[in-house]
């Protein structure tokens, strides 16, 4: 299939459509500079940072911000500045595979009830409305609570309650392509029933999914944070944004901010930048933004 | 109207499998703990004997069809095992401090449906202007609010910073007195007993939470009323009301709100969902005594079944809910009745 | 002196890409009980003139220049509060698309009450009897109940009388019809037509009819304007326009539109009329069809949507299969491209049952590419990620092994042979205009040289000049190659043109068949009568320029 279309223009009109998506939404192009900065902390934060996250010193409990400690210190005298750096490959990490996970699994299942319906659509419908029968971050908790306390749980619980999410919008999306023209045109150019599901129509399917991965990612960094804050999951003393508010929340009562608001920001930024970001991922797949 | 009268019966009985659903699935939750689940529900501190109590209440040695009918008689009856921390049978824990959650929610609710639809709409009928940017701004910015953590800035702000906000601890300051159960509701019972004192107080530790809660819902609210108003504002039917020389106003309500609220209730749905779940955040941040820390404490000591009794009891909370909003929709919007047919 | 007079109209309308004038300078003027007919193809600024006369320009539009007059009063500086009034009362506006056009979750009953009562022609007392009086006047028989209708209960012909009876329960003086039957079915358009006509007779209105259907607008208007690019190009009698176009531009439409006596080629401006080719159809029958039963569940019982039908198509023969909406056309025209099963009934093609290999696996069976078909709708038909070269090479990379610089080889003499520029190639479908995914879809459906082509309505959603051209194409690619057609469609007129033999279906039955020429001059049958009258009939052309071709 490969030589359709000649190679090495392809490439070169996908690369200049990137450019060309940049640059013709300013938006875009700031979601993208900050994903830049996120991925930055995320991959070499350990080496970045100026002190060790766990490292605690006593005498230096509870600084403010100050030139040597950015971000101030927490009442173990850990640097919070080194501590929200460092935190953030968990959270991306947690976040993306949970996303990650539920996309192939929703994309799949949506699939399959999408082009071949009957009762196996009917069947998976049922489990959907069962799982979003309970409201998510609840259903999260219990998850997580009877599986037990892990990190890999926590992925597990985040993707169980996106994959409706996907499975719902995937078997919209192939639905209303199932006997569209293109999909007739591919079977009459002799294509079986699943290289017009996987070649042709799914394609279709990603621009829209591309901005539910986006929204995706932030609610799955905000439900990983929010089970770490009730104390599920990560546990300390590990660097992790919900639990650094946790544990910065019982300090906001007599003034010391800095230990609750900066992870605090940090999660904001994350969860925005995800949200701006995914009306750049739809142009960047959807063929029909070239011009 | 017959007709609309069995769509309403027919949507009640759609409720039923999903419920059936809930079951199977907190099933499936209390008996997937790792090892033992007896051991897990009788507690760090339980002996041998207590252990083989739970073991036999719960049905353990018995095939798992047989264990799952157990769990069904229990949760009919209303059986929900008993609170370790409390020592209270979960389902009397739960009913005592579901009013205090339920009163934060709903105003919460309220507070955003009556800021984010009015906003939704004016920035759907001023594309542009200073609202509709307004809007924008709040619906990117307010997804991506973590609750938890604009309770804590709030409380940083209103309480510490400013100090016209009371201590963020319960629903009611020490000074005042409990106003007698009625409702469990504080506004309405103090209402009721005529204490103001009492329902001044009481409101003043419910509007931070409250906003809190509120915020976070605002963004999608906002989001979809202005989405379905414009989409409903370009279509054909508004042009030919426009074209019959209809009033602005008849325009803008009768024929574009009215059918734009139909995608706004169904977000509802979703809106609520995200709301119940954010409630057990803030109702730590703020120690708000309702079931979400009832649950967050539970967790804390490991205490089984009060945390399974508590997701069992949001998800039918749940599912009561998103059947108030079928029915709804089933009301106002004609052509489902002729659908389901 | 006349009602409404438009002078020097213009509209333009911000987009991403600059300002976009889309009325340039327009001029009309329509008498009292005048009904002036507005023709012109898509983007010819027919709808925005009478959008902006009424200021209902969307949001981006703007009158950036002219003067509207209606009755003594200038629309264009007047309140819009006055506008309101005038919106409804004095002039009123039906639109295409009926069903839409009406608000879905209020019955029909109060949004004709909504007007009555906004233009004070009733009270809230006798607002239900004042517009069940309206809903008779449009010859709605039984109007108390279907006045309690939703318009989601009601066809598409019943809720385009209800517009018609909301736009005239103020008596207005102005009628601004907007392609008021398109997309509905030809006997249902005709009815429609005719209701529109009578009341404006009736009365004493004036009107204006916005149409793309040259036909339909020398039939009902008695003075034509003929719009392109955003300008009036000429005006006048609707015979007198008909008999001798001034303008090129109106002459190439008045040829395009089919017609009775037109042949294919003189729909094509006078220069490109090359000599038709000739055809000789074998009596070797390629495709043979027997009993074809299709009933498939619906949600209220069992559908029967084709009853058992029996036709046969020779080698190099073109027949053509009419019938209207839900007649089981399409239906058929799937079964028989083998895109899905029959409940019964042989598909006999070169002698083998086609039906006996179930659709399912017909894809990689190897009389595939013996039969293959060009869709309805050129946008829907093509993936949007793939450019014209890739769906153009598909089917030779999956049906024919071809591989390398021989596909490309392929590919572009294909792009040739349909007149498809070869840079068009590398566009997506997005990038492509109508006539120019038309081609492409030929293109497709001729790649793997198919014994037989179906051909589902190819031309109903392009513009009369562009289907012209595609219409020659097929007639041309027919001689060159042999392959036998049938071509579906609604529209009898297109069908003479291009098939030797015409099957009338109905309800999922044959109703008749036969030659075309003579199915067309003598119809048995009493629905193709019916069907035959009901198509639009432009004033026969008797000057030497149409006939020249033949």
């Amino acid at each position: 299939m490969s030589d359709l279309a000649a190679s090495t223009p392809k490439t070169d009109g996908a690369l200049a459509h990137v450019v060309y998506v940049l640059r013709s939404n300013p938006v875009t192009l700031l979601a993208f500079s900050m994903f830049a900065v996120l991925l930055v902390a995320a991959i070499l934060g350990p080496v970045l940072v100026p002190y060790d996250p766990l490292a605690s010193n006593a005498a230096l409990a509870l600084q403010p911000p100050s030139f040597d400690h950015w971000f101030g210190t927490d009442n173990l005298g850990r640097d919070v500045f080194s501590r929200v750096i460092v935190a953030a490959r968990l959270d991306l990490a947690i976040s993306v595979a949970a996303v990650a996970l539920s996309f192939l699994i929703g994309s799949v299942l949506g699939s399959i009830a999408g082009y071949w319906g009957g009762w196996l659509d009917a069947v998976l419908n049922r489990l959907f409305d069962t799982i979003m029968a309970f409201p998510l971050f609840v259903l999260a908790m219990g998850i997580v609570a009877a599986l037990g306390n892990t990190v890999e749980n926590i992925v597990y619980a985040t993707a169980v309650i996106n994959i409706p999410f996907y499975a719902r919008l995937v078997r919209a999306e192939v639905n209303i392509r199932r006997d569209s023209g293109f999909a007739q045109a591919a079977k009459l150019a002799g294509n079986s029933d699943v290289r017009v599901l996987a070649l042709h129509i799914f394609p279709n399917a990603l621009p829209p999914m591309m901005v539910q991965v986006s929204l995706n990612l932030g609610w799955a960094i905000l439900n990983a944070a929010g089970l770490s804050f009730i104390g599920l999951g990560v546990r300390p003393p590990t660097a992790e944004w919900g639990i650094m508010v946790a544990e910065g929340a019982n300090f906001i009562v007599s003034g010391e901010w800095w230990l609750a608001i900066f992870p605090g920001f940090a999660l904001m930024f994350a969860v925005f930048t995800f949200n701006l970001l995914g009306d750049g991922l739809r142009d960047i797949v959807d063929p029909r933004q070239r011009s | 109207m017959a007709g609309r009268l069995s769509t309403v019966g027919l949507r009640i009985t759609h409720a039923i499998p999903v419920i059936l659903g809930v079951v199977v699935v907190s099933f499936l939750l209390t008996r997937a703990l790792p090892g033992d689940p007896a051991v897990y529900f009788a507690g760090a501190a339980a002996d041998e004997q207590s252990i083989a109590e739970i073991r036999t209440a719960l049905g353990l040695d018995k095939p798992l069809m047989e264990q799952f009918l157990i769990y069904a008689g229990d949760v009919i009856t209303g059986n929900l095992g008993n609170s370790l921390s409390t020592g209270q049978p979960v389902l009397q824990d739960l009913a005592n401090r579901l009013p205090a959650s339920l009163e934060l929610t709903l105003t919460a609710l309220l507070l955003s449906c009556g800021i984010a639809i009015p906003l939704g709409v004016l920035a759907a009928t001023r594309p542009g202007s200073a609202v509709d940017h307004l809007c924008r701004v709040l619906v990117t910015a307010g997804v991506s609010l973590p609750t938890f953590f604009t309770g804590v800035v709030l409380i940083y702000v209103f309480y510490y910073l400013l100090g016209i906000a009371p201590s963020p601890l319960g629903r009611l300051d020490f000074i005042y007195i409990e106003p007698d159960r009625v409702t469990g509701f504080y506004l309405i019972d103090a209402a009721i007993a005529g204490d103001w004192e009492t329902w001044t107080g009481a409101l003043k530790q419910l509007v931070l939470p409250a906003t809190t809660l509120a915020l976070f819902t605002l963004a999608p609210l906002a989001r979809m009323t202005r989405a379905a108003m414009l989409s409903a504002l370009s279509s054909d039917y508004i042009r030919t009301a426009r074209a019959a020389g209809l009033t602005e106003d008849k325009v803008l309500f009768t024929y574009a709100f009215r059918n734009a609220l139909l995608p706004v209730i169904t977000t509802l749905g979703m809106v609520f969902s995200f709301t119940l779940g954010a409630n057990v955040l803030v109702e730590k941040v703020f120690a708000w005594p309702g079931i979400g820390s009832y649950a967050v404490e539970a967790l804390v000591v490991s205490d089984y079944a009060a945390v399974q009794g508590f997701v069992l009891a949001m998800a039918l909370l749940f599912v009561a809910l998103n059947l108030v909003i079928d029915l709804t929709y089933t009301l106002i919007d004609p052509r489902i009745g002729f659908e389901t047919k | 002196m006349s009602l409404l007079s438009i002078k020097d109209l213009k509209v333009s309308f911000k987009t991403r890409r600059g300002d976009v004038d889309a009325v340039r300078g327009v001029s009309l003027e329509v008498a009292k009980g005048e009904v002036l007919g507005i023709v012109g193809e898509s983007g010819s600024g027919k709808s925005v003139t009478s959008y902006a006369l009424m200021r209902l320009l969307e949001s981006n539009g703007r009158i950036t220049g002219g003067a509207l007059t209606y009755g003594g009063i200038d629309l264009r500086t007047v309140r819009e509060s006055t506008m309101r009034d005038l919106r409804g009362r004095e002039i009123s506006m039906i639109f295409q698309n009926p069903r839409a056009a009406l608000n879905p979750i209020r019955k029909v009953g109060h949004q004709i009450e909504d007007v009555l009562r906004r233009h004070a022609k009733a009270t809230r007392s006798n607002a239900r009897s004042e517009a069940i009086k309206a809903l008779e006047a449009v010859r709605i028989r039984d109007a108390e109940a279907r006045y309690n209708a939703y318009p989601f209960e009601l066809s598409g012909g019943m809720c385009q009388r209800i517009v018609i009876a909301l736009a005239l329960a103020c008596d207005p003086k102005l009628l601004i019809a907007d392609e008021p039957t398109t997309g509905l079915d030809i006997t249902t358009q005709k009815a429609v037509m005719d209701l529109i006509a009578e009341l404006i007779t009736e009365r004493g209105m004036s009107a204006m009819v916005i149409t793309h259907d040259l036909g339909l607008a020398a039939q009902y208007c008695g003075r034509i304007a003929v719009m392109k690019d955003g300008e009036v190009v000429e005006e006048g009698d609707a015979e007198r326009l008909f008999a001798a176009p001034r303008h090129a531009y109106t002459r190439k439409l008045v040829d395009a539109t089919p017609r009775a006596g037109a042949s294919v080629r003189s729909l094509l401006p006078v220069d490109l009329r090359s000599p038709a080719p000739v055809l000789t159809p074998s009596e070797a029958p390629l495709l043979d069809v027997r009993d074809l039963v299709k009933t498939y569940q619906g949600k209220s019982g069992p559908v029967h949507a084709v009853k058992g039908i029996s036709f046969t198509v020779k080698k190099g023969q073109s027949v053509g299969l009419v019938g209207e909406s839900g007649c089981g056309k399409s239906t058929t025209s799937s079964i028989l491209v083998r895109l899905a099963d029959p409940t019964s009934g042989e598909i006999l093609f070169n002698g083998e049952d086609l039906a006996k290999t179930p659709a399912k696996a017909f894809a990689r069976d190897t009389r595939r590419s013996r039969i293959q078909m060009v869709f309805q709708d050129a946008t829907d038909s093509f993936n949007p990620r793939h450019t014209a070269r890739h769906s153009i090479g598909e089917p030779l990379a999956r049906l024919t092994g071809l591989s390398g610089t021989h596909r490309r080889a392929r590919i572009e003499e294909l792009a040739d042979l349909v007149g498809l520029p070869r840079p068009l190639l590398d566009r997506f479908p997005h990038q492509l205009s109508g006539g120019q995914k038309a081609r492409v879809g030929i293109a497709r459906a001729i790649a793997v040289d198919p014994d037989f082509l179906i051909l589902d309505e190819p031309t109903a959603a392009l513009d009369v000049s562009i289907q012209a051209i595609v219409l020659n194409l097929l007639v041309d690619l027919r001689a060159r190659l042999g392959i036998s057609y049938l071509f579906v469609s609604h529209d009898l007129h297109v069908v003479r043109l291009l098939c030797d033999h015409v099957i009338v279906m109905r309800d999922g039955e044959i109703v008749e068949e036969g030659p075309a020429d003579k199915l067309m001059e003598m119809p048995a049958h009493p629905y193709t009568q019916e069907l035959l009258a009901a198509a639009p009939a432009p004033p026969v052309l008797a000057e030497p320029a149409s006939s020249a071709a033949e």
